[in-house]
């Protein structure tokens, strides 16, 4: 018992360590003093600022255009490599395949984000494409790593899934593709949603790979944010990451709202199913069936 | 008849479903992945130049003679030059040392979540991934204004009256040990909770009715069942750890040499950039094996055994 109140006590400071820098930033962000570290009482005025400022703004725009890309190329790729991965079992270099779907998870960013950028440097010189680099090169490399992320994810799912549901629709005469669309992908969908969310998130923080492989005229929000800090803690600075943590909780929360409603409605739908059954094996008792659970 | 034939010959061309399925994603990843590295490889063995792009061909091809030049004075240069060992050292270092930290703090953490109730878990577990999601630079940038010399912690140490003077933190190795284990900890939870939430209970039961002590069964029981995930919560940390920029460079000072850090001198400030590809050649050398291990760990996951 003494442990598990050890590990308790672990975790609410943990929970502290983790939340309480972002807390600090928040409040700090309405800080109507100059001078960051000191308090000058509460404004808004940072904020206004930001308007303003119409490089931030459109770096703002840039971002968020590249992170709706990707998340729904990260979607599209990662799903197909986790139905790859969970479903096609033997195939030649399978374990090569494996290793290229998860290695982007771990590989350090400066690396990867070398590599693509000679890549894309080696093939403007080889096929003159691409002639600049900008918002498609960042987009490519985002998708690469975020991809990566929403295989994870749904191959959790897919793992998790009732294949007897996809067998019976095989079974009736459903054609491989009309299986996947009609009856996986449904089933999947709360962890799609929540990899996409994952996509945007992880695009839209990323720095290191942006840098790499953007060219002129194309900074994204990490690397204005990044070029700012370096300078120093500054008050609009504080303004801007509360704002984006402000949206990531955003994010977060809806994920997290929407496959709890998912999930609520399959547990009504199986109750709902295990009570008509308990009803119909009522009216016409079968030996063949199991009785259903008295309390539900 | 004919078109029959037609028809037959254009399906041997069009790769079938299940071709297409596993195709479309292998494709990308070898082109957009796996490929890059070959050309990182090439371009270490090059020289800088000044020229677009900044380095030169390592094989020419004139009066049918096929001329590869191989230019090994990157990798020499990295030998001999003992910033670039001193940075491999450091990074390995740091890794390691805020691995163990992560480990010491997340363990206890992801044991927690695992026995709390089950609805109090997923409200838990979102807490923890929350701030995977969120920019690692404002995350580092919260800790700038945090730790610096009349940041809050000095500011606060100073009103209780345990300091006198505020203590320099902010550009020190231990701001990038804050920064480190502060931006990696999800990254060891979450597998780690993965692993621990799965785990049988009456197997503590039964030891503990054969009368084993609490911290005899969790040392002999949940530990070695949670070897996977205690592997792959190491290996979430400590590759990227290896490879890290931000936090370094934001928190860090003059006596933090990390490998990350170098590799974005050499590239950005520098433009040397077949030095840069021979760092990152060796980089990867380095961290090879423990990539290979968290993909099998990751592989077993994935394929649902145990």
């Amino acid at each position: 018992m003494k442990r598990f109140r050890f590990s308790s006590l672990m975790l609410v400071l943990g929970l502290l360590f983790i939340y309480l820098p972002m807390l600090i930033l928040v409040i700090y962000s309405f800080n109507a003093s100059k001078l960051v570290t000191v308090w000058g009482g509460w404004s808004i005025k940072w904020y206004v600022g930001l308007l303003d400022n119409s490089q931030l703004m459109g770096s703002v725009l840039r971002s968020l255009e590249i992170a709706c890309y990707t998340a729904v190329a990260a979607v599209a790729l990662g799903t197909l490599a986790a139905f790859v991965l969970t479903r096609i079992t033997h195939f030649k270099g399978r374990t090569l395949f494996g290793g290229l779907v998860t290695a982007p998870l771990v590989m350090p960013e400066v690396i990867t984000g070398l590599s693509l950028l000679l890549l894309f440097v080696a093939m403007a010189q080889m096929i003159g494409w691409p002639q600049e680099r900008g918002i498609v090169t960042i987009w490519i490399a985002h998708t690469t790593f975020c991809a990566a992320y929403v295989a994870v994810v749904v191959s959790a799912r897919l793992r998790e899934l009732d294949l007897s549901i996809e067998e019976a629709a095989m079974d009736l005469g459903a054609r491989p593709w009309k299986v996947f669309f009609l009856i996986t992908i449904p089933m999947i969908a709360p962890s799609l949603a929540a990899g996409g969310m994952m996509s945007f998130a992880l695009s839209l923080d990323d720095l290191v790979l942006a840098s790499f492989v953007s060219g002129p005229g194309s900074t994204t929000l990490p690397m204005e944010v990044f070029s700012a800090v370096r300078l120093g803690v500054k008050p609009e600075i504080n303004a801007v990451a509360s704002l984006i943590l402000l949206a990531v909780s955003l994010v977060t929360f809806l994920v997290w709202f929407f496959s709890r409603r998912a999930e609520e409605a399959r547990k009504k739908a199986i109750q709902q199913a295990i009570e008509e059954s308990a009803a119909d094996s009522w009216k016409q008792p079968d030996a063949r069936r199991a009785p259903a659970p008295q309390t539900v | 008849m004919n078109m029959r034939k037609f028809k037959r010959r254009i399906n041997r061309i069009i790769p079938n479903g299940r071709q297409m399925v596993i195709g479309v994603p292998f494709i990308w990843l070898f082109l957009f992945f796996m490929l890059p590295f070959f050309i990182v490889l090439k371009i270490s063995f090059a020289e800088a130049d000044v020229a677009i792009p900044p380095y030169t061909e390592i094989y020419t091809y004139a009066e049918q003679k096929l001329q590869v030049l191989l230019n090994l004075g990157n990798y020499a240069l990295l030998g001999d030059d003992e910033l670039y060992i001193a940075a491999y050292l450091g990074s390995l270092k740091m890794a390691f040392i805020s691995t163990v930290l992560c480990l010491l703090i997340g363990y206890p953490m992801a044991y927690a979540i695992a026995s709390a109730r089950k609805e109090l878990q997923t409200v838990l577990v979102l807490l923890i991934m929350m701030p995977t999601w969120t920019a690692i630079l404002i995350r580092v940038y919260a800790w700038m204004g945090i730790l610096s010399n009349n940041g809050l912690l000095n500011g606060f140490l100073m009103s209780m009256g345990l300091i006198d003077e505020p203590l320099q933190i902010l550009n020190t190795n231990l701001a990038v040990y804050i920064g480190i284990v502060y931006s990696y900890l999800p990254f060891m939870i979450l597998p780690l909770y993965a692993n621990l939430v799965k785990h049988d209970q009456s197997l503590l039961e039964a030891a503990s009715d054969l009368g084993s002590s609490t911290f005899n069964s969790f040392w002999k029981i949940t530990i070695p069942l949670s070897k996977n995930g205690i592997i792959a919560g190491c290996m979430l940390v400590f590759i990227p750890v290896v490879g890290e920029f931000v936090i370094p460079e934001l928190l860090g000072g003059p006596e933090t040499l990390m490998i990350g850090k170098v590799l974005w001198q050499e590239f950005f400030n520098n433009r040397d950039w077949p030095v840069a590809s021979a760092l990152a050649v060796v980089m990867l050398a380095i961290l090879i094996v423990p990539i290979i291990l968290f993909n099998r760990s990751q592989a077993k996951e994935m394929e649902g055994k145990e």
